[in-house]
C-alpha cells in the first residue's frame, strides 16, 4: 500500500489508498471465470432455516427423540384408540364387573362359545362394569387436551402480557411486574380449590341455562375442567409474562427495533412482527414445559375428587376411583397411575430436549 | 437491609390482604344464604337472623367486619362438617398432625436430597450419577399420589408390613412422609447436582486440589457452602408444596390432619372451613417466603440488599 501523502492531524480525508487500490487492475482480470471458478460458486448445501436446525439439534438427542415417540404413541392410543375398542367409556356391561384385565365374564364365555366374536377387556373392567381400556384412552385423551388448552392460554395471555409490559417500560413496567409479583406469591393450589368450590353452582346454572351455542360447545367439557382452564387463565401466565418480559427488555434496545420505529411502525406491529418473533424459541419451550405441569395439576385435583366430573374421566380420577379397590383391584389403580407418570415424564423429557435444541446457549 | 426486609413485610402483608379480599368476595359470590336450608323461615326471622349476623350490611361493611374479626382469631363457626364449632378450633387441632407429617417429609428431603446431589455430581459421568438422574428425573414427574398408591400397595397390600391408614404408631409416619417427601428430595438432588457442578468449575476448588485437600472433603466442605444457596431458595416453594402434597397424602393414608379435613370440607361445601383453612394456610406459605427470602440475602452477601425482587 502507498505511503499517505497527508499530514498527520490534518483534516484532509485520505482517499489515496482507496482510489489506488481500485486502479490497480491487469488485463488477467478481465479473463471469463473458468469452470472450476463457476463451480466454487454453487451453492452446495441449502441453507439452514432456525427450525431446520433446531430439528437437526433435536434428532442428535436421542433422549428427547424416543420420549417424542412415547408422545405420539400416547396420542395415538388417546384419540384414535377408543374408535378401535367395541365398547364406550360409559357403557356399564352387564355381568362384566369387576374382571381381571384380559379374563371374560361367563356370558361373553358363552357368546365365544356360540362362535361370536368377543373383544376382550385388556385392562380388565370397573366395579360397574365399564371397560378400563376405553376409560383409560379417554383419561389421557382428557389430560392431554387440559394441558394443551392450559398451556395455549397461558401463551396467549403470558405473552401479550410481557411483552407489553417489557416493551412500554419505565412506570408501566413497574407496575404491570408488581402486579405479577403479588400472583407469583398467591399459593396458586389453594385458590385452584377455592375457584372449583366456587365457580361449581354460577357456572352449571349458566350451561344449564344458557341458549347461546358458544356456551353450549363449553359446556360439553363439564363444569371442573372449564374452571381448571379459568384457573390458568388467572394464575399461572406470571411465569410466561416474566420470560417474555425479560427477552422484550434485551430485545427492543437492538438497531432493527429503532429502524422499525423510525420507519414509523406502529407499538403494536413491533410487538406483532419484530420482538414475539425473536423470542419465539423460549416461548415455545416455556409453553411446552407448561403442559406436564397442568397435567400434574389436573389430576391432582380429579383425584382429590375436584376436576371432571362423572362419567367422564380422567388418569386422575380413575386411580382416585381405584384406590377404594386397592386390596383386590390394584391394577385399576396402577393402570391409570402408570401411564399418567409416562406421559408427564416424557413431556418433561421433550421440553428439555427441545430447550436445548432451540437455545443452545443454555445448555449446560 | 432494614429497607429491603420491610419492603418485603409489606408486600407479604398486602398478599396476605389480597387473599383474604379475594376468599370473601368468592364466598359470597356463591348464591344462596346460609340460613336458606332444610324449612323454609318467615321472611322476619329471616331478616332478623340477618341483622343478627350483620349480613345486612353493604358488602364492604361485611369485609371489614370479616377481616377485623380474623384479625381477633375469630373466623366464624363450621356449618357442615362439625356444626357450629369454632373454626379457629379446628384448625388448631387440625394442624399439629399436618405439622408432624410436613415437617418429617422436608426434614428427611433435606437430609436425603443434598447428599445424592452431591454424590450424583462427585461421580458425575458414571454410573451412581446415571442411576441418581434417573431416579430424580422421574421423581419430578410422578405426581403424588402415584408415589402414595404404589407404596400401599407394595409395603401395606403385597408385602403388609406397615400399616395403612391412622397416625398411631412411628411406623404410621413411615410411607406418608417418603411419599410426601420423594419429590422435593429429587428435585433438591437435581438442585445440588448442578449447582454443585457449577461450584466445582470454580477457581477457588481447583486451587484447594492443587493444594492437595482430598476430593471427600473437598465437596464436603469447600463446595457444599457455596452450592447450598440454590436450595434455599427452594425452601420457601417446598413449604408450599409440603402444604398441598399434605391434602393427597392425608387423603390416601386416612390421617387426621388438617389436609384431608380441607378437602372433606370443601367437598361437604362448609364454607367458614374453607374460608378460614385458605386464609390460614395462604398466610403460613407467605411467612415461610418471607423468611426463606431475608435468609438468602443473609447467606449471600453478594446479592445486594437494594435492588431485591427479581
Amino acid at each position: 500500500m502507498p505511503e499517505s501523502k497527508v499530514k498527520l492531524g490534518s483534516l484532509q480525508v485520505d482517499v489515496d489508498p482507496v482510489l489506488n487500490a481500485g486502479c490497480s487492475f491487469t488485463a488477467a482480470d478481465f479473463e471469463p471465470a473458468s469452470q472450476e471458478e463457476k463451480a466454487s460458486m454453487v451453492v452446495i448445501k441449502k441453507r439452514m432455516s432456525y427450525w431446520q436446525d433446531a430439528w437437526r439439534r433435536l434428532r442428535q438427542n436421542t433422549v428427547a427423540m424416543v420420549a417424542l415417540g412415547v408422545i405420539i404413541a400416547i396420542t395415538i392410543f388417546a384419540f384414535i384408540g377408543p374408535s378401535f375398542v367395541p365398547y364406550t367409556y360409559s357403557e356399564q356391561i352387564r355381568g362384566s364387573e369387576n374382571l381381571s384385565p384380559m379374563t371374560y365374564s361367563e356370558k361373553e364365555i358363552e357368546a365365544m362359545a356360540a362362535g361370536e366374536e368377543v373383544f376382550p377387556h385388556v385392562f380388565g373392567t370397573d366395579t360397574l362394569g365399564r371397560d378400563l381400556l376405553v376409560r383409560v384412552m379417554y383419561g389421557s385423551r382428557i389430560s392431554m387436551t387440559v394441558g394443551v388448552t392450559a398451556s395455549l392460554i397461558v401463551l396467549v395471555i403470558g405473552s401479550i402480557y410481557g411483552s407489553v409490559s417489557g416493551f412500554i417500560g419505565g412506570k408501566v413496567d413497574d407496575v404491570m411486574m408488581r402486579i405479577v409479583e403479588l400472583i407469583y406469591s398467591i399459593p396458586d393450589v389453594l385458590v385452584v380449590l377455592l375457584l372449583q368450590v366456587v365457580l361449581k353452582d354460577p357456572l352449571t346454572e349458566l350451561f344449564d341455562t344458557s341458549t347461546s351455542p358458544f356456551i353450549e360447545s363449553l359446556s360439553g367439557i363439564g363444569v371442573g375442567l372449564f374452571s381448571i382452564f379459568i384457573t390458568f387463565a388467572l394464575l399461572y401466565w406470571v411465569g410466561m409474562s416474566r420470560i417474555v418480559r425479560g427477552q422484550v427488555l434485551m430485545l427492543k434496545k437492538q438497531e432493527f427495533v429503532m429502524a422499525a420505529q423510525c420507519l414509523g411502525a406502529s407499538n403494536k406491529k413491533i410487538i406483532k412482527r419484530h420482538l414475539l418473533p425473536n423470542c419465539i424459541g423460549q416461548i415455545v419451550v416455556t409453553t411446552c414445559l407448561q403442559i406436564p405441569s397442568a397435567i400434574f395439576l389436573e389430576s391432582f385435583l380429579s383425584f382429590l375428587g375436584l376436576g371432571v366430573s362423572a362419567p367422564l374421566a380422567s388418569l386422575g380420577s380413575l386411580a382416585s376411583d381405584g384406590l377404594g379397590g386397592i386390596y383386590s383391584y390394584a391394577y385399576r389403580l396402577i393402570i391409570p397411575s402408570v401411564v399418567l407418570s409416562v406421559m408427564i415424564l416424557s413431556l418433561n423429557l421433550f421440553g428439555d430436549g427441545l430447550r436445548d435444541a432451540l437455545d443452545p446457549r443454555l445448555k449446560k | 437491609m432494614l429497607e429491603y426486609v420491610l419492603k418485603r413485610v409489606g408486600m407479604a402483608f398486602l398478599t396476605v390482604l389480597i387473599i383474604a379480599c379475594i376468599t370473601f368476595l368468592m364466598m359470597n359470590a356463591i348464591p344462596g344464604s346460609p340460613f336458606l336450608n332444610e324449612r323454609s323461615q318467615p321472611p322476619e326471622v329471616l331478616a332478623a337472623l340477618e341483622a343478627k349476623y350483620g349480613l345486612d350490611k353493604p358488602l364492604y361493611q361485611q369485609l371489614w367486619n370479616y377481616l377485623t374479626s380474623f384479625v381477633q382469631g375469630d373466623m366464624g363457626v363450621s356449618l357442615k362438617m362439625q356444626k357450629n364449632r369454632d373454626v379457629a378450633e379446628i384448625i388448631f387441632e387440625k394442624f399439629p398432625v399436618s405439622v408432624k407429617v410436613g415437617g418429617w417429609a422436608i426434614l428427611n428431603a433435606i437430609v436425603c436430597g443434598i447428599p445424592l446431589g452431591c454424590l450424583a455430581a462427585y461421580n458425575r459421568g458414571k454410573w451412581v450419577d446415571s442411576v441418581l438422574r434417573i431416579i430424580t428425573t422421574a421423581g419430578v414427574a410422578i405426581p403424588s399420589f402415584v408415589v402414595c398408591t404404589v407404596l400401599l400397595i407394595v409395603f401395606g397390600v403385597k408385602l403388609s408390613i406397615l400399616p395403612t391408614m391412622g397416625l398411631d404408631s412411628w411406623q404410621n409416619y413411615l410411607m406418608p412422609c417418603f411419599a410426601l417427601s420423594f419429590y422435593p428430595m429429587c428435585y433438591i438432588a437435581r438442585l445440588m447436582r448442578s449447582s454443585m457442578l457449577d461450584v466445582i468449575n470454580q477457581d477457588y476448588i481447583r486451587t484447594a486440589r492443587a493444594k492437595g485437600v482430598a476430593p471427600v472433603m473437598l465437596i464436603f466442605k469447600h463446595a457444599l457452602r457455596n452450592s447450598l444457596i440454590p436450595v434455599i431458595t427452594y425452601l420457601g416453594p417446598m413449604v408450599a408444596y409440603t402444604v398441598t402434597g399434605g391434602f393427597v397424602v392425608e387423603t390416601v393414608f386416612s390421617i387426621p390432619g388438617l389436609g384431608r379435613y380441607f378437602i372433606q370440607s370443601i367437598l361437604a361445601r362448609d364454607y367458614p372451613i374453607i374460608m378460614g383453612t385458605t386464609i390460614f394456610l395462604s398466610i403460613l406459605i407467605i411467612v415461610m417466603n418471607l423468611l426463606v427470602d431475608i435468609a438468602y440475602k443473609i447467606v449471600d452477601p453478594r446479592i445486594s440488599f437494594t435492588k431485591g425482587g427479581e
